[in-house]
């Protein structure tokens, strides 16, 4: 009887499609998470050391930099362009936040009279440097109109050098208490960066699917010409998206930077790769702008955080990681141009 | 119908490289009223809209809009002033919602400053039922036909309220009875008292909705009169300059053996289609949008691989795996649309003229430059191609040029079977008649002539058979004799003739 049926309905698929196209719609939307829950089971078979709650946590703990660094590139990303310089950022963000943060009178603080500064201080000036390369970066996009990828390619190499600059190549160590306990602290057994991720995330999956900026950053990736008619001031929006993606890259930077307790500016490198393999896996496009989301964004973190840590416990040896990461990138543009196809 | 102008621009001037495209024009539309404007593919009708709602600036001239003097510098003022505009070549954001779209740039908020989606989606709802749309406003812009994405841009440019819309090309893609479900909308706009210009090429659009038309050539203003002065005549002879006294230049050509045989070819959106075309024949394929037409002809020049059936030329079998096998079959296919998938829009003319033919043009590793201009030089006297020089970058050529160039293009091929899919869509008059002849003069030559076409007086006046389709079947093969624009929309719904 049940052969009968798959017979009927293969030849009934031409004519009666919907209730096969919503099932297939659905698996397409939420493949991603299927394919998350997949490796989840794999890999806690793979290693009886997956499921325990202290390996679980230090997964997420360790996604912690890369999901909210990837919060603002998928917002990139959506606009249709792309942002290499995030790595960069988390370098001299944490250079010039961890000089606020060193306790004073050591034997090497590099800026005395910055030294023993409020929290607040580095925090803000942390900040305030990504702000300043994101502001740059948009600028050079939205106003000058210089490719993306050539832009925040500069940003990329400016930033290492400034980071590299700033503390003449030495890292900045002695931090105070409250700066580390950013890093190292929990509030309710929950580790800090961990909760500034699902804050940040929660946020920006706000900003994205229910303002104005978000609407508008989808429409600019999706069909600039026809956002610009709009009335949409193209200029303006896509220079506030490189904003956020500098703001978010400098929170990275002080979370790193705190979580190990001292400031260095060879701190970030590639993390803009694994942003951005984030960003895809989830299923922001790289080739079509206007795609991506939130939610799918952490999930592709998680991924990729399940990933590194199955092949950490499984004893892979670093080379070997490596090419397997740059295969999962492919493997999910290759994912995600088949995804396309069926909509054209 | 009130005697005030609503709009009047005077003197506009404007200049791109290489062309004036508008040189000194006025257009004065009255309160009330659907005003045409009319002329050939580059007269600057666009342009002139384009300077109307602050895409483009024009470099002198004055636009007054009731009564005031206005300097539009973007879209948003001429929006907050009450002008809109219906794009004919502009698609929507593709991943976007229908509602999303509709309201792109003044989306409804709640108090708390979060995009209110519900209430634009009611809005939607109310707005589409409105204007006898059915459509869902929750759904992706890419899962929509084409026609429900105009009609999306129908909606959207009167749903801001305007005095004034301009609707350019609005019924290029849409249905007949979506059609006239347009017109209605239109008259009960021009009732509330708003102002419609409305760009068209077909001549019954003109005749049936305008007031006054208005008529461009070159650039240059030629005549505004009320429509019902007018004959069909003096419009086309105003439009192109000069009489046409032979639309359809149809010559009866010896036709001979068969060249192309297609043996219950199946594929992506058709299904066990056979059919056989002779030297020096024009056959003509009919049906709606999405019936599958373009799917099949793909298929045959290899864009995809159909999944099962065989397809001879000149009686023998041949695998065509991709295009380039095709051309190697002495096959060419002049793809439907222009811009997607045709041009090299920032590339110039003499590129995109000899870029499949460029093995020809090869002397060892180098190119032959001297060999492509002169090639390049003599398709453009043969096809009448009008462009400062070659080496004019394409995107300023009129949509007509720019359709001869591609034909061009497969002409230096030296193919013995043409594909033509819609090679007339969004061409004027004067341009259109040009390609029939030219269409005539290659069946002559003993070149045949596969055309797609939507138009169903083009399929009639130029085809010698007609194969309609219909769902992806070949659902009727009709003779030029015996072919009727009944019989043709009958098969085309999907009808027997029995009942026609």
């Amino acid at each position: 009887m049940n052969e009968v049926k798959v017979e009927s309905a293969k030849e009934a698929a031409a004519k009666s499609g919907p209730q096969k196209a919503t099932l297939d719609a659905f698996v397409r939307k939420n493949g991603i998470f299927f394919i998350f829950l997949g490796m989840f089971i794999i890999a806690s078979f793979l290693s009886p050391a997956f499921l325990t709650k202290i390996n679980l946590i230090n997964i997420v703990r360790q996604m912690c930099v890369i999901g909210v660094i990837a919060l603002g590139v998928t917002g990139v990303i959506v606009s249709a362009g792309i942002d290499l310089s995030s790595g960069s950022l988390v370098g001299i963000v944490c250079v010039v936040a961890a000089s606020f943060a060193q306790i004073p009178g050591g034997s090497r603080v590099l800026y005395p009279q910055f030294a023993g500064s409020p929290l607040i201080l580095s925090i803000v000036t942390g900040c305030f440097v990504g702000i300043l390369a994101g502001f740059t970066n948009g600028f050079l996009v939205a106003k000058m109109k210089v490719p993306p990828f050539i832009v925040t390619l500069g940003m990329f190499l400016a930033a290492r050098g400034a980071a590299m600059l700033y503390t003449q190549g030495r890292p900045l160590s002695n931090l105070s208490d409250a700066y580390n306990f950013i890093g190292q602290g929990d509030i309710w057994g929950l580790p800090i960066p961990i909760l500034i991720l699902i804050v940040m995330a929660l946020i920006t999956h706000i900003l994205y699917s229910r303002t104005k900026f978000g609407k508008y950053i989808y429409a600019i990736g999706g069909n600039e010409q026809a956002a610009h008619v709009s009335g949409i001031n193209v200029t303006k929006f896509k220079m506030l998206i490189y904003i956020y993606a500098g703001f978010c890259s400098s929170l990275a930077g002080i979370i790193v930077s705190s979580r190990i307790g001292s400031g260095q500016p060879g701190l970030g490198v590639s993390y803009e790769f694994d942003a951005i393999t984030a960003a895809v896996i989830g299923g922001a496009s790289l080739t079509s702008g206007g795609i991506g989301t939130i939610p799918g964004t952490i999930i592709g973190a998680l991924i990729i955080g399940v990933v590194n840590n199955t092949l950490d416990l499984t004893n892979v040896s670093a080379y070997w990681q490596q090419i397997i990461r740059g295969m999962i990138i492919v493997g999910a543009v290759i994912l995600d141009q088949q995804k396309n196809k069926g909509n054209k | 119908m009130g005697n005030e102008y609503l709009l009047s621009m005077s003197n506009i001037t404007k200049q791109f490289p290489g062309v004036r495209a508008l040189d000194d024009v006025h257009l004065n539309v009255r309160k009330g009223t659907v005003h045409g404007l009319m002329g050939e593919n580059g007269a600057g009708k666009s342009t002139l809209m384009k300077c109307l709602i602050g895409i483009y600036i024009p470099d002198s001239g004055t636009i007054n809009f009731k009564g005031e003097e206005l300097h539009i510098l973007n879209t948003n003022f001429a929006l907050s002033k009450g002008i809109s505009m219906i794009h004919q070549e502009l698609s929507p954001i593709p991943h976007m919602t229908v509602a999303e779209n509709i309201f792109l740039g003044r989306e409804t908020r709640t108090w708390y400053g979060l995009v209110d989606m519900k209430k634009m989606n009611r809005k939607t709802s109310e707005l589409l039922d409105h204007l006898g749309i059915k459509l869902d406003p929750t759904k992706k812009m890419v899962d929509l036909s084409i026609a429900n994405t105009q009609l999306v841009e129908i909606a959207k440019a009167i749903s801001f309220d305007s005095d004034l819309i301009v609707m350019d090309e609005p019924t290029s893609a849409i249905t007949e009875s979506e059609v006239e479900g347009l017109y209605k909308i239109i008259q009960s706009l021009r009732d509330q008292g708003r102002s419609i210009i409305y760009i068209t090429h077909k001549m019954d659009e003109v005749f049936r909705i305008t007031d006054e038309v208005t008529v461009f050539r070159d650039g240059k203003f030629i005549s505004t009169d009320p429509t019902s002065a007018l004959t069909r005549n003096m419009l086309i002879n105003k439009m192109v300059g000069r009489e046409l006294t032979d639309m359809f230049h149809k010559e009866s050509v010896e036709i001979g053996e068969i060249v192309l045989e297609v043996r219950n070819l199946s594929g992506h959106k058709f299904k066990d289609v056979s059919f056989e075309v002779r030297r020096g024949e024009i056959f003509g394929v009919a049906g709606l949008m999405g019936a599958g037409r373009t799917e099949l002809l793909e298929g045959v020049f290899g864009v995809k691989k159909p999944h099962s059936g065989e397809v001879l030329i000149e009686g023998k079998k041949v695998e065509i795996k991709s295009p380039a096998d095709a051309i190697n079959k002495g096959l060419a296919l002049l793809t439907e649309d222009r811009k997607l998938t045709g041009l090299y829009i920032n590339a110039m003319v003499r590129d995109n003229m000899s870029i499949a033919n460029m093995k020809q043009y090869m002397r060892g590793p180098f190119v032959n430059f001297r060999k492509i201009d002169a090639d390049c030089e003599r398709m453009r006297d043969q096809l009448r191609i009008r462009t400062p020089s070659l080496k004019q970058v394409i995107k300023y050529l009129s949509g007509g040029n720019q359709q001869k160039v591609l034909i061009s293009r497969w002409l230096l091929t030296e193919p013995n079977i043409l594909i033509l899919d819609e090679p007339t869509r969004g061409i004027d008059v004067g341009a259109k008649a040009e390609i029939y002849r030219l269409m005539t003069e290659l069946t002559r030559q003993g070149k045949t002539i596969i055309m797609i076409s939507s138009e169903l007086p083009e399929i009639l006046g130029m085809s010698d058979r007609i194969m309609v389709m219909h769902e992806g079947d070949k659902i009727g093969e009709l003779t030029r004799a015996e072919a009727t624009q009944e019989k043709i929309l009958h098969l085309a719904t999907g009808m027997s003739l029995a009942t026609a």
